[in-house]
């Protein structure tokens, strides 16, 4: 048995036996004596099984993802259908008697270094499209699984360095209990994906655990952030036991998903959910979201090759909402910065990107960037209650210069014709303490306020969150970050403001007594979280919450805080287990 | 064999979106179909077949080049001309 601690990226547990995810090495050898009548008829065969296994890829993301996802697969089918591409293969073959594997290799490599070889990132892009392509052609040749996931037969803790949105794509999510990366942090990928799917997942858990035989059994707590090897019998059962323990009160409370969260003394609380795509949405009306609190706009951009237009996004921003009819729905404009791979965009890597030129800091230079988003979200909101909000604001002049620009993409449409919604609620993201600090100022430029946990723990307590050797200081529970939070809320009710939370704090089980003691008005959270947190809600009483919130922040650190909410109210210390 | 010159006006030239649109256009016919341009700087002529997205992504058609298009076949002067329209309308960008 052992222990190995990483960084909490997904609540929950699971146990199950490991699955190292590994992407396979393509060994070619040279062949004598090649017939290349045979090795023509093997390529041909080869490259029809490849169509059909793109245009199934292709199909399923259609249906799954987005267009623009989507569009990545349909170039692979003209990279293989590419009669150039294919004429060099063919003339290795019969003119240097090459097996069709050498032959593909060598020509998919050399188209390949011909793009590379533009310096511009869209013929970067093609050239891995390429290889990938090439390679797809490879495996079929060589007879290897068509995807390291292909083995993939039962319930497992998938484990890996780290993944990326094309190897997660064709994974049977039915088959995944949870994910171990060695690499990676709360906020990559792999865990992203998880807290969508509601499955634990550990990130940053080293090199040790991609050293971990297949199938041997590995309890999963995304909790704590740790993965624990070959455990005993007796701790199984344990864990089982607050698997159980925790699902009884999970179908509890699916029962009443529909229903208000009001609490014991009579309040309804607006709970509603952070999303990031179509999918997100369709998760967040079945686990009784009331609205979105938070509209994650940045998968539109990534895995792409040129800036989504204005079209593009006036569709998903009107898919979007058409979804949640009026409901409240908040959109955040693009939060990105240099630690994002975005090559179009040409973004300068910076020393430090997380106090770099990002989010609105970057959108106010780039109008190139930032307006077809507004004039897109603008055109999108007739008819539905769409809301904006602007990300990384410090000081109460962004706030206005964000303004005007909106104002001028309005008038623009407006002498064009384009009809907007009326009385459109703008806000912005209180993330930097700085923002905190002055939300008095703020709350005269805005309608509401939404307050960015996450950010505002590492930026607060200044400890990166991705970094597991201070990660643990980077925690919402610390008073500093808690103090913040009931500043900001006084300061927004005395200017008649309301404020929401769309930070992970929102949905944390400890937390709701707290922050309902300060008076949240709204409560974002991952579709997953959704019903156990209203539940929550349903049990307690605000008016005892006031003086447990006052008491909690007097405390000095999470654990002091958080053992203080579990002694106060024990059947929240049960779910938390 | 039928051909016909335009300049390429759209904004990122015969790249990207436009390039895959201009390839399965010229994929829909019989003919062979080539496409001809010189380079701005050293004044070589090019070459691509117009069936081939590789092909012509290399060839390297940027905003404000003439191109050449070449076709041979039983359907030549239907496939000229629909490239021809596609390039006009700028592939349809706004």
């Amino acid at each position: 048995m052992k222990e190995i601690a990483g960084i909490p990226a997904s609540r929950g547990i699971g146990i199950g036996p490991v699955f190292q995810f590994v992407r396979q090495e393509l060994i070619i050898e040279k062949r004598l004596n090649v017939q290349p009548e045979v090795e023509l008829k093997r390529l041909n065969d080869a490259i029809s099984t490849a169509r059909n296994q793109i245009e199934r890829i292709y199909e399923k993301v259609l249906k799954e993802s987005s267009d623009a996802d989507a569009e990545i697969f349909q170039a692979h089918i003209m990279i293989l259908e590419d009669p150039e591409l294919f004429a060099e293969v063919e003339k290795k073959i019969k003119d240097q008697a090459k097996s069709a594997e050498l032959a593909m290799q060598e020509a998919g490599q050399s188209f390949s270094d011909i793009m590379a070889a533009m310096k511009d990132e869209y013929f970067a892009a093609r050239a891995t499209d390429i290889l990938d392509v090439s390679n797809r052609v490879l495996r079929i040749l060589l007879g290897v699984a068509e995807s390291p996931t292909a083995a993939l037969i039962k319930p497992s803790i998938i484990v890996s360095d780290d993944l990326t949105p094309s190897d997660t794509v064709m994974l049977d999510k039915s088959l995944v209990i949870g994910f171990c990366t060695a690499r990676g942090s709360a906020t990559s990928h792999t865990a992203i994906l998880a807290r969508g799917l509601g499955i634990p997942a550990v990130a940053g858990a080293g090199d040790e655990v991609l050293s971990q035989k297949n199938g041997i059994e590995v309890i999963l707590d995304g909790t704590k952030g740790t993965a624990i090897i070959a455990p005993d019998e007796k701790l199984i059962t344990e864990y089982r036991q607050r698997i159980k323990a925790a699902n009884t009160i999970r179908e509890e409370a699916m029962k009443f998903v529909k229903d208000p969260a009001t609490t014991k003394d009579g309040k309804q609380i607006e709970v509603v959910a952070n999303i990031g795509n179509i999918e997100g949405a369709k998760s967040a009306i079945e686990n009784g979201a009331e609205g979105v609190g938070l509209f994650r706009t940045e998968f539109l951009y990534l895995e792409r090759t040129k800036l989504p237009t204005e079209e593009e996004q006036f569709q998903v921003y009107k898919d979007i909402l058409d979804v949640f009819g009026d409901m409240p729905v908040i959109l955040r404009t693009l939060d990105v910065g240099g630690d994002k791979e975005i090559a179009y965009m040409g973004l300068e890597a910076e020393s430090n990107s997380f106090l770099g030129q990002r989010a609105l800091r970057l959108c106010l230079v780039r109008p190139d960037i930032f307006k077809p988003q507004l004039r897109a979200a603008l055109r999108a909101s007739v008819g539905y209650n769409l809301k904006i909000m602007f990300p990384m604001v410090a000081t109460a002049n962004e706030v206005r210069a964000a303004r005007k620009v909106l104002d001028e993409c309005a008038a623009e449409l407006k002498d064009e014709g384009v009809q907007i919604a009326e009385d459109i609620e703008i806000g912005i993201m209180v993330e930097i303490p700085s923002a905190a600090l002055v939300a008095d100022q703020l709350a005269k430029e805005v309608d509401f306020f939404s307050i960015g946990t996450n950010d505002l723990s590492q930026y607060t307590m200044a400890a990166d969150r991705t970094n597991p050797k201070v990660a643990e200081l980077s925690n919402a529970f610390y008073p500093a970050v808690l103090r913040l939070v009931r500043e900001v809320i006084r300061a927004a009710h005395k200017a008649g403001k309301w404020v929401g939370m769309c930070g992970e704090l929102a949905g944390e089980p400890l937390a709701l007594p707290i922050l309902l003691g300060l008076e949240l008005d709204e409560f974002s959270m991952n579709p997953p979280m959704i019903p156990l947190a209203k539940q929550i809600i349903r049990n307690l009483d605000t008016r005892d919450m006031k003086e447990i919130a006052d008491q909690a922040l007097e405390l000095e650190s999470p654990s002091e805080i958080q053992d203080f909410i579990k002694e106060k109210i024990p059947f929240i210390a049960k779910i938390t287990e | 064999m039928k051909e016909s010159k335009i300049v390429v006006n759209n904004k990122v030239g015969l790249h990207a979106r436009p390039a895959s649109l201009f390839v399965q256009a010229a994929a829909k016919f019989k003919s062979d179909i080539n496409v001809y341009c010189q380079d701005p700087e050293t004044k070589e002529d090019r070459n691509a077949n117009a069936k081939s997205i590789l092909g012509i992504l290399t060839l390297g058609v940027f905003n404000g080049m003439e191109i050449t298009i070449k076709a041979e076949g039983e359907d030549e002067d239907a496939a000229v001309e629909a490239l021809l329209a596609l390039v006009e309308e700028n592939f349809g960008e706004e």
